[in-house]
């Protein structure tokens, strides 16, 4: 077999081998078409890039870091771990390079409006944050059950000026969110910018919101060669609907000696059917707007998921994963809640860096995979976000009120 | 020639356009849907228009979605609504039956079986709206071997080059979203379908059906001026969800409004 083109995936009609491709009704095959047009035009256009530098630099405060948790990786044994601090910028996940990105192309497409869907609120608050800056209207989309779970979130949004709207179809969680919102886009496209927050979606979204993360992987790339001399072993990154991950990998996909590793949420274990691990343990299907794993039943209905992290509760994955799964490039494992509690912990009281929870699963893993290593080889971990948004679900776990 | 081209054939003969009523399968109770199905041929329908009910019906407004809620409460499959059709051919064999719904449950039990199940219930289209021309492919050949129509829509969005697309993958009838939104949703400006549709008739011979926004017999009326199939849903289902306590008046109340918009139709 070829070696697979990784740089040129997808092919023209956003399919990943198998995976991907458009399948939304056909009111929005026109503005996604358009969408793909403009997003090829400005990848390839210096000012629209110079633009994003340096918003990416002055106001998100890139490059992020590369920090080599010593005490951590002695205490563990094994291999160096090295952390991509995603965590500090700003807004407090990696999801504002793309926000940044989406946004300022929603600009040159002249759009006034901006919609979003979120889980947590991570995505919302990165989305409100950038519209804010802009300029432009914005409306949240959010489950009910997360609007009562992440309070906090749904306030700072408020604060930043965006509409938070409740969604209460479904399981009232992510996926109801995204479907909301692709309703909002179907009826008000002539001015409305939807800003999707993962690499999942219709062509082009997978790949655009994998470009503009990708910058994640670049930094990196250059920063352990400075500081190690080499490309590191090992990559881990939490993977939800896998932006985290995919901005990561992506520049190392060439890189042969480098092991890769996403790790889905085990939720009360895969064994229990109460997890979001639609790679290790879900079926291939059609789900907003492409094909992927997911969490499904006999009869192709979509089914709850459940992670102690919001972040990751999502019963699909971005197909570029599905696809890098299929052909053997990525290894996707999967931590449960109790696993990725007691690496937010670790990291927490040996460096001094309070993880979100959905990085507390890469964590996880990255300190199981090192003590297989030995201690001259590096495993780098994405930390995608920090926990300050997690204090209530970590301390409610432990019986505390605060 | 299929059900469907005879039925369109029949209506073009009679200077008539048909009618087309949706409705969910297995809302708000599996045993209700074939004598509703029933109710609907009696009050005028020429087609019917059987939804498969979906987790995410990401292209459905709330009436709809919480009709395919009411349905997946009783956990209706899509064999179960084969099983329907089934049902209903045991006594009707001349009205056309098309399937509505999202693609996943068919790519859960395969193009192929799919296909073979549906003829075999005595299905005649089918019409997945999360499917595009460009991704039919494969599903298109299976249903075409089978004897099945693929039923595509076409938007206020759709280009010419689309609409090439969409006339060379469909047939049976092409359905005309008549605006920008989902179903269930506000105002139908009529000239601008009717220019739509003018434009489509550019690139196909098919019967053209409207639907997306038709609520009463006036606007059944108008459409019917312009279009060969007016297809109404949102407007029945809300009828359902309005009676769902008292199931006994869901059949009476369903054939007072289609039958009242298949008279306003016929006086068109």
């Amino acid at each position: 077999m070829d070696k697979p083109d990784y740089r040129h995936m997808p092919d023209e009609h956003g399919h990943f081998g198998p995976y991907g491709g458009l399948f939304v009704a056909e009111t929005l095959m026109e503005p996604l078409e358009e969408l793909r047009a403009a997003y090829e035009k400005y990848l390839k256009d210096e000012e629209f890039l110079a633009e994003l530098d340096a918003d990416l630099q002055h106001y998100v405060g890139r490059p992020s870091p590369i920090y080599y948790a010593e005490r951590l990786s002695r205490e563990n044994g094994g291999a160096q771990i090295y952390l991509k601090r995603e965590d500090l910028n700003h807004t407090g996940a990696h999801k504002v390079n793309n926000t940044i990105g989406q946004a300022l192309l929603a600009r040159r497409m002249g759009k006034t409006r901006i919609i979003a869907e979120t889980g947590a609120g991570q995505h919302g608050v990165a989305t409100a944050t950038v519209a804010a800056r802009l300029g432009l209207e914005c409306v949240v989309y959010m489950g009910e059950v997360d609007v009562a779970r992440q309070e906090a979130n749904v306030y700072r949004m408020r604060l930043l000026g965006a509409e938070v709207r409740s969604v209460s179809s479904g399981s009232k969680t992510l996926k109801d969110a995204l479907n909301e919102a692709m309703r909002d886009w179907v009826a008000t496209v002539d001015n409305t910018f939807y800003i999707i927050g993962t690499v999942a979606g219709p062509h082009p979204y997978p790949a655009m919101v994998r470009d503009f993360q990708a910058v994640i992987g670049r930094e990196a790339r250059q920063q352990m060669r400075q500081l190690t001399g080499d490309l590191p072993d090992a990559l881990v990154a939490c993977v939800g609907g896998g932006s985290n991950a995919i901005g990561l990998f992506h520049p190392f996909l060439e890189d042969e000696g480098v092991a890769m590793y996403g790790v889905e949420a085990a939720g009360e274990g895969l064994e229990t059917g109460h997890h979001a691990a639609p790679l290790c343990a879900g079926k291939p299907g059609v789900l907003h707007g492409n094909r992927t794993y997911l969490m499904e039943d006999a009869d192709g209905q979509i089914i709850e998921t459940h992670s102690i992290s919001a972040g990751l509760d999502y019963p699909g994955v971005g197909p570029e994963h599905a696809w890098l799964k299929d052909i053997g490039r990525v290894q996707y494992v999967a931590i449960d809640d109790e696993e990725a509690l007691a690496a937010f912990h670790t990291l927490t009281r040996t460096e001094g860096i309070i993880p979100a929870l959905e990085s507390s699963h890469a964590v996880a893993y990255a300190l199981k995979l090192a003590r297989q290593m030995r201690p001259e080889q590096k495993v780098l971990v994405n930390l995608s976000g920090r926990g300050d948004k997690d204090m209530h679900t970590v301390a409610a776990r432990e019986g505390i009120k605060l | 020639m299929s059900r469907i081209e005879q039925t369109f054939a029949e209506l073009k003969k009679a200077g008539r356009t048909a009618l087309v009523p949706f409705i969910t399968a297995g809302d708000p109770d599996p045993d209700l849907t074939v004598p509703l199905m029933h109710t609907l041929v009696e009050a005028g329908a020429d087609l019917i228009e059987l939804g498969v009910p979906f987790s995410d019906p990401m292209a459905d407004g709330p009436v709809i979605q919480r009709a395919s809620e009411r349905a997946l409460a009783h956990h209706v499959s899509l064999r179960d609504v084969l099983a329907m059709v089934q049902r209903f051919r045991q006594e009707n064999s001349h009205t056309p039956v098309i399937l509505m719904g999202y693609l996943n449950p068919v790519e859960v039990m395969g193009y192929e079986d799919f296909a073979t199940a549906a003829e075999e219930a005595g299905v005649d289209g089918v019409l997945t709206v999360d499917m595009p021309p460009e991704e039919s492919h494969d599903l298109v050949q299976a249903l075409r071997s089978h004897g099945l129509d693929p039923i595509f829509l076409a938007a206020p969005t759709s280009d010419r080059r689309r609409l090439e697309m969409i006339a060379a993958a469909a047939s049976g009838f092409i359905y005309y979203v008549s605006l920008k939104g989902v179903t269930g949703a506000a105002n139908l400006v009529v000239d601008e379908v009717a220019q739509k549709l003018a434009e489509i008739r550019q690139v196909t011979d098919l019967p053209l059906g409207v639907g997306f926004g038709i609520k009463n017999a006036e606007m059944a009326r108008t459409m019917s001026r312009i279009a060969d199939a007016v297809v109404v849903g949102s407007a029945l289902v809300a009828l359902i969800e309005e009676n769902v306590k008292e199931p006994d008046k869901i059949k009476k109340e369903i054939y007072h409004l289609v039958h009242g918009m298949r008279e306003a139709m016929d006086q068109a």
